[in-house]
């Protein structure tokens, strides 16, 4: 029973989560009905791109969460190394599959709004690659971190490899205005004002929300079944001893 | 608290390094990192005939004509210009003075001749209605010269 006394602390994260986790569920879901309605029917179509804009919709707040996810891996990584706090390894753990997802879909719908706006499914250009660098990055950290039968040993060398691929990150981000790119520059985070018309970012910003929240949920509840398997393997281990 | 503190500056340390050791390697592919080259980079440092590469810029106004299937255009980053010829179906986007990037060969005769054509979007979203209005009340700002702004030197 020595090692059960580290889950004081994700005990009460335990109580807490399952407070706000219906929360969470339900504005995701109000989030992504007010979306997708803007998204899909009360959004205009756009002056070059007519109706095929709308994979803007899922395409960019994908991108996004894609790299917000890979930066709370990250930053779950340094406290588990520096801090050694016993949520964050479990934090790391948690988001790198979610991110992939995320990272499954911006590849998927890029290609989908490519074909027909840039003529090609998929260019080697610095964006595009980047991101697909983003993607093995997330493989990489959930092949590792897996990769022995107590879940601690491969944590380290997680943690290490999501450190070192966040470079990856601002290389993504600044793609587009380092090199020239087939990708187009950023529309929203710019100085000047957005380069997107108000009837178009609205539902854009919407939906953003509703993936963050998504995420959000996504990642408690994967946090929680975490913890929970470790518990239930602690009991397990505890039990196995005292026979 | 030793260990933390030391682990806490171990990591920043390393993230520092790491970051300036990309950078530089970075700064230094900066060029093979280059998706197009524009005209005025083909006119500088001129290609062999006969290398594939790829060349982007704007479709310049009035440069386009046809013969059979085959499109003949002026690439310009208003700068230098290129003459491109194009056998195929190009994709929706393309027309005047829009921003394109093209795959093919220079020829003896300074001629480019295209395998590819893909058409390079902006990153103005407008509904029709507002770029008609735009248009009409003489406050239309091409988004093509937006994307000159970022096109390279």
């Amino acid at each position: 029973m020595a090692n059960l006394h580290r889950f004081a602390n994700p005990n009460r994260f335990l109580r807490f989560s399952r407070v706000i986790l219906p929360w969470l569920a339900g504005i995701t879901a109000l989030l992504f009905i007010v979306g997708l309605y803007y998204a899909l029917f009360a959004s205009p179509a756009d002056y070059q791109q007519g109706e095929t804009v709308r994979i803007m919709y899922v395409h960019v707040p994908a991108a996004w969460i894609s790299m917000f996810g890979y930066s709370v891996m990250a930053g779950a990584s340094a406290t588990a190394l520096i801090w050694r706090h016993p949520l964050a390894d479990i934090t790391a753990r948690a988001a790198a599959p979610i991110g992939a997802g995320f990272t499954l879909i911006t590849l998927a719908t890029g290609s989908l709004w490519g074909k027909p706006m840039w003529g090609t499914w998929w260019v080697w250009d610095a964006r595009l690659t980047s991101v697909l660098i983003l993607f093995f990055l997330y493989l990489g950290h959930i092949a590792l971190s897996r990769a022995f039968d107590d879940p601690t040993r491969g944590a380290k060398a997680a943690a290490v490899l999501a450190l070192v691929g966040f470079v990856n990150v601002p290389i993504i981000k600044f793609s587009v205005d380092w090199w020239n790119v087939l990708h187009q520059p950023a529309s929203v985070s710019r100085l000047a004002a957005p380069a997107i018309d108000p009837s178009m970012l609205r539902p854009l910003l919407i939906m953003a929300l509703a993936f963050t929240f998504y995420f959000l949920t996504l990642l408690l509840l994967q946090i929680r079944a975490e913890l929970t398997h470790r518990k239930v393997r602690a009991l397990q281990l505890a039990q196995a001893s005292a026979q | 608290m030793r260990p933390k503190h030391r682990r806490l500056y171990f990591v920043l340390f390393g993230m520092a390094a790491l970051g300036i050791a990309t950078a530089l390697v970075l700064s230094a592919f900066r060029d093979g990192l280059v998706f197009f080259y524009s005209p005025t980079d083909l006119v500088e440092r001129p290609a062999e005939p006969g290398q594939r590469l790829r060349l982007g810029g704007l479709v310049e106004e009035g440069s386009v004509s046809r013969d059979g299937a085959t499109v003949n255009f002026v690439i310009t980053d208003l700068n230098q210009t290129v003459a491109v010829s194009f056998t195929g179906i190009l994709p929706d986007l393309f027309r005047e003075g829009q921003g394109v990037v093209t795959e093919g060969m220079m020829q003896s005769d300074g001629r480019f001749v295209a395998s590819d054509v893909l058409a390079k979007h902006d990153e103005n979203y407008l509904p029709k209605e507002v770029a008609d209005a735009l248009k009409a009340s003489g406050n239309w700002r091409e988004g093509a010269v937006d994307s000159t702004e970022n096109a390279p030197q």
